[in-house]
């Protein structure tokens, strides 16, 4: 690594083969924003058709098909490889270290992804369309009552697997094996911590992903009966192996947005992070307990009553590391200098809209109430809560944050304010009124729905477009900052950030932290 | 520490391999196996065990008498006429008990069923032994075939006390593809 | 900059302030547009409890929680001029704010228990009724001591044309079936779950009630009505194309409404049965025909047999050519396809009615007159 002090080559082979940390960072935001815009397309196209009750724009074939990619997009494509992108432009800066612990391998487990989700969207061409069973993809309706798509969809689903396993375990190497001298596990920033967590989260539950839908390819073309009760099978079973992985990929979404909220608070707050300690082992405990909780997404199935409760009070438990997280922010914020850029807005806006989806979260861990919540648009809201003012809200800030230490021109505030304030109010206007239909008995994933439901629905569908308006600024906001944004040359770009990465000059060299630097 | 590679990193590498390997084995070797001893044990799904319950001579409890209904569902795609000759029996726990599930084919061709049985409550499964059952075996029939297929049961002595009603139902499945699938794979 | 900051920090206090209102509205009224209803059963008033009692709990940390904070954000901004403080930890405040939640939890989890023990007491049922979802409908069976069980499906009745906006939409629109679940009043009732082919759900949000429907399996729960109305759910399992369009009603009525309503039903069986040797004339069978085919075809075929999801029936090779090829197809379905077997689903009456119709309406003309007794001996045969 050490024998190219040069710069980047030039043109596509740049790309294509670049095994810079930075350049494989900034392939995987751009990829997961052009998915963000794909998957929020197809969500203005359910917004759209739930406009009005009564059928107007889709069949409801195509609608399943929608909401299924809307997840799948969202999820695999977008949220996930944002964060995996980011850590690839800041872990190695964070923690002293030249580049990546596994350069080339982290090539591949980006290159690996577009042709993937190309062919996962090309589906929708196929004759039967594109899997159409929900992103939780329910055994039978994905096996034997599935579409030809279903074979192209568990191939999809291995490939981006084995990139997910590729880049944790990248990550995981270059943290335990490159901080530079004097970064002991307890000096990390807790960015990394969290993605360092997360990462283990991946590597331990996307193979039970992939077991998942490799007992589904064998049930569809080998015979087997692994979902099927007529050959001595289970449909549930589905469910708890899917739950299994899918619990603790909510946190592996969620914890890295905890992370770049916990570099953003303290920065704006000038005052540093209350409680690091304690935020290590939130989310160490967290982590944990999200293996033990996975039945909470399938209350309604049947389970044996001692099961019921103890996933009940396990989950319930989920709320005391959570609270900490919580309290620790607003403590860092207690009495700090505070100022209110864009990223910092849009942190606080992260505190306060996930604080609401973990309070909902914590009604849907009570049982006998989930039977009223369960697979209603509650539960839709709810998610949406963690997930979107969670997961996108936090990675928004992050843009916001190190854009210009990356490339070391300054976004417009103005501009970035106005998005904020535009997706919080569409935001809210979207997922707000959700809560109440679904209490109403409104339930998720319907292509039509009862009169009494009308108003909240188009409440709904006009806040999506605005939420959807407002990325187109600031996408154009990014690359207005990119190509003649104003110069920035401060190590530290905000006076209140702390950490290696602000040290650096600005922008950021292609090379950095070849001689690793000293660490009080 | 183990060491495999000079290269600490790819000595890190090679142990998440690892590990990554064994999660995938997990979902086989441990999830699967261990979900179905536990549907057994706790009634999962009502589910019940797949084997003949080898009776011992017990004493009939005549001061208690339990509720057992049958119900009959045809999967999808089952076109046979599948239907219990009783659909409700009151019985002794301790008493061996035979009730007749009757089923016809009306396809011309010759098919291969297969009943699944489930329990309703799910806890009350340990508690119902079948002696004999036609849910053992897959049930072939012949075109326009109809048979009577059999099924003795023994409620357990010990089935708590606050349970009064037992309901078994069986869901009969069209098998015929899988069963020559299966063949056709040897 | 000072007046600037004010007038964010307001900004940002509006849409909280609005948050909190309409909270307050949720938990005012009993509007069950805005809330889950508290039902017409013990159950589901105890659930309606716990969810007020869950929420309330949460309102008041998000207050407490959110007032702190923004307090800090109005009083500690640095355009005040204020110096940051130092202080990042505290064992005793990490502490306190550990177990103190740790407590708030295990008082939600008691109320939680027992309703959640009394859902799962499903025992001493006065009636047993078999649910059996479809693709995409319901069959709903009354288990009974004496005699026959009474069984039947339950469909969507909402015409398609007010589903594609050519008529103006009724009041219980996609909440309405042809047959709805009768029940009678102050009777627990047990209803047994399961499903034919993929998974569904079983939600009345009036009964608070939810069981999935697995195919294979039974599931069980049981509801005991305490007022008589008409409580409307729908199926809550994403279970293919129709997924929305498969609504429950439930009718609960008085006892005696109920035992006149259940004898009447047992007639009507057995009057299917009577009508099975009778013959009938070419214009009885159509309009009976008709009434089945809106409830059990026009979903796929369209209500003028013109095709969708299924094939045209209008003018189709199928409803124009050999009878006996046409009963196969309505019967037995097509495998592989979303043709199901309709023949356990519709009686012989039905199925020979709907079979003419299909051979003589949309422009088919056949002429063709299929009696019960045809569909009868072609079964057999």
């Amino acid at each position: 690594m050490g024998d190219h002090h040069h710069g980047p080559a030039k043109g596509l082979s740049r790309w294509l083969f670049t095994t810079n940390h930075k350049d494989i960072g900034t392939m995987y935001l751009w990829f997961s924003f052009s998915m963000f815009i794909l998957g929020g397309a197809f969500a203005m196209i359910i917004r759209a058709e739930l406009f009005q009750p009564g059928l107007q724009l889709v069949e409801p074939g195509f609608f399943n098909q929608m909401t299924t990619l809307h997840g799948l997009i969202m999820v695999f494509g977008a949220i996930m490889p944002s964060f995996v992108g980011l850590a690839n432009w800041l872990i190695p800066m964070m923690i002293g270290a030249p580049d990546m612990a596994l350069p080339r391998m982290n090539n591949w487990s980006f290159w690996i992804l577009p042709p993937t989700f190309l062919l996962l969207a090309s589906t929708l061409f196929m004759e039967g369309g594109a899997p159409a069973a929900g992103w939780t993809f329910y055994a039978p309706l994905s096996t034997t009552y599935a579409g030809p798509s279903v074979t192209y969809f568990i191939f999809c689903i291995h490939v981006l697997g084995l990139s997910s396993i590729m880049g944790s375990i990248n990550i995981i190497a270059t943290v335990m094996n490159m901080r530079a001298p004097g970064m002991t596990y307890m000096k990390m920033p807790l960015f990394v911590w969290t993605w360092l967590i997360t990462a283990f989260l991946l590597v331990a539950v996307m193979p039970v992903l992939a077991g998942a839908v490799t007992m589904m390819l064998m049930d569809v073309h080998f015979n087997t009966s692994f979902f099927s009760a007529a050959g001595g099978g289970d449909p549930v079973l589905f469910q708890h192996v899917f739950w299994f992985f899918g619990h603790p990929e909510v946190y592996i979404i969620i914890l890295p947005a905890f992370g770049v909220v916990s570099q953003i608070i303290p920065a704006f707050s000038r005052k540093p992070l209350f409680g690091y300690d304690s935020m290590v082992y939130a989310t160490a405990s967290i982590a944990f307990l999200s293996f033990i909780v996975w039945a909470h997404h399938m209350y309604t199935v049947g389970m044996p009553v001692a099961g019921e409760l103890f996933f009940m009070y396990a989950t319930m438990l989920i709320a005391v590391p959570t609270g900490v997280k919580v309290f620790n922010w607003i403590s860092t914020m207690w009495r700090g200098a505070l100022s209110f850029e864009t990223p910092m807005l849009f942190s606080i806006g992260f505190l306060i809209l996930f604080t609401i989806g973990g309070f909902t979260g914590l009604m849907l861990s009570i049982a006998p109430a989930d039977f009223q919540y369960h697979d209603s648009y509650f539960v839709v809201a709810h998610f949406h809560y963690v997930m979107v003012a969670g997961a996108v809200f936090s990675m928004t800030a992050a843009i916001y944050f190190w854009l210009p230490k990356w490339c070391g021109r300054m976004y417009n505030e103005t501009m970035g304010k106005t998005h904020f304030w535009i997706s919080f109010i569409g935001f809210n206007l979207t997922f707000f009124p959700q809560h109440f239909v679904g209490l109403a008995g409104m339930p998720r994933r319907i292509p039509d729905y009862a009169l009494q439901f009308a108003d909240f629905n188009m409440m709904s569908s006009i806040g999506a477009f605005i939420y959807g308006a407002s990325q187109i600024l600031f996408l154009y906001n990014v690359i207005a900052t990119i190509r003649s944004g104003d110069i920035v040359t401060d190590e530290k770009v905000w006076d209140g950030a702390e950490g290696l990465e602000w040290t650096l000059p600005t922008p950021a060299p292609y090379h950095t932290f070849e001689t690793p630097p000293a660490v009080k | 520490m183990l060491k495999l590679s000079n290269n600490p990193a790819i000595n890190t590498s090679i142990k998440l391999v690892a590990v990554a390997v064994f999660m995938f084995a997990f979902v086989f070797v441990v999830m699967v196996p261990l979900y179905n001893v536990l549907c057994d044990v706790l009634g999962i799904n009502g589910k019940t065990s797949g084997e003949a319950y080898t009776a011992v001579e017990v004493q009939v409890d005549e001061s208690r008498t339990v509720s057992i209904q049958f119900i009959a569902t045809n999967n999808d795609g089952m076109p046979w006429d599948f239907a219990p000759t009783r659909t409700m029996m009151k019985v002794h726990p301790g008493a061996v008990n035979d009730t007749v599930f009757f089923a016809r084919n009306p396809m011309p061709n010759a098919m291969v069923g297969q009943a699944i049985p489930s329990i309703s409550p799910g806890r009350a499964a340990e508690y119902f032994h079948k002696t004999e059952c036609f849910c053992f075996n897959q049930q072939p029939l012949d075109g326009g075939a109809e048979a009577e297929l059999p099924l003795q049961f023994i409620v357990d002595q010990d089935l708590p006390r606050d349970i009064g009603t037992i309901t078994l139902s069986y869901t009969i499945f069209d098998v015929t593809d899988m069963v020559s699938g299966s063949v056709a794979a040897r | 900059m000072g007046s600037k900051a004010k007038w964010l920090c307001k900004l940002a206090l509006g849409p909280v302030l609005l948050l909190m209102s309409v909270v307050a509205m949720a938990v005012g009224g009993e509007a069950s547009e805005y809330n889950m209803p508290q039902g017409v059963t013990a159950v589901g008033q105890q659930v309606y409890d716990l969810h007020m009692i869950i929420l309330g709990i949460c309102v008041v940390i998000g207050v407490l929680v959110f007032g702190v904070m923004f307090y800090s954000i109005i009083y500690h901004r640095k355009s005040r001029g204020v110096t940051p403080a130092t202080f990042h930890e505290s064992t005793k405040v990490e502490i306190a704010w550990t177990v103190v939640p740790f407590f708030i939890l295990i008082i939600m989890a008691i109320p939680a228990t027992t309703t959640l023990l009394e859902i799962y007491d499903t025992d001493n049922a006065e009636l047993d009724v078999v649910v059996t979802a479809y693709q995409w409908k319901w069959k709903y069976e009354y288990l009974n001591e004496e005699g026959e069980n009474v069984s039947f499906f339950s469909n969507l009745a909402t015409p398609q044309a007010e589903i594609h906006n050519s008529e103006a939409k009724g009041e219980h629109y996609l909440l309405e079936v042809d047959e709805p679940l009768v029940l009678p009043v102050d009777t627990k009732v047990r209803f047994l779950v399961t499903a034919n082919d993929v998974l569904h759900s079983w939600w009345v949000p009036m009964l608070a009630v939810k069981r999935d429907a697995i195919p294979g399996f039974i599931n069980e729960s049981w509801t005991k009505a305490t007022e008589i109305g008409v409580y409307r759910g729908q199926c809550a399992e994403l279970c293919g194309r129709s997924h929305g369009f498969m609504p429950i009603v439930v009718n609960v009525v008085s006892k005696e409404d109920y035992a006149q309503w259940f004898t009447a039903k047992q007639a009507e069986a057995a009057e299917t049965k009577g009508l099975m040797a009778k013959t009938f004339t070419l214009d009885q069978t159509m309009e009976r025909g008709e009434i089945v085919y809106d409830s059990n075809c026009q979903v796929c075929h369209g209500a003028n047999g013109e095709g969708g999801v299924g094939n045209a029936i209008a003018g189709s090779a199928v409803a124009t050519g050999d009878i006996g090829h046409h009963l196969d197809i309505g019967i037995d379905g097509v495998s592989g396809t979303a043709m199901q077997a309709f023949g356990a689903q519709l009686n012989d009456v039905d199925m020979a009615a709907v079979i003419t119709y299909q051979r003589n309406a949309f422009g088919n003309n056949m002429g063709d007159i299929i009696q019960p007794i045809d569909v009868y001996n072609h079964k057999k045969d």
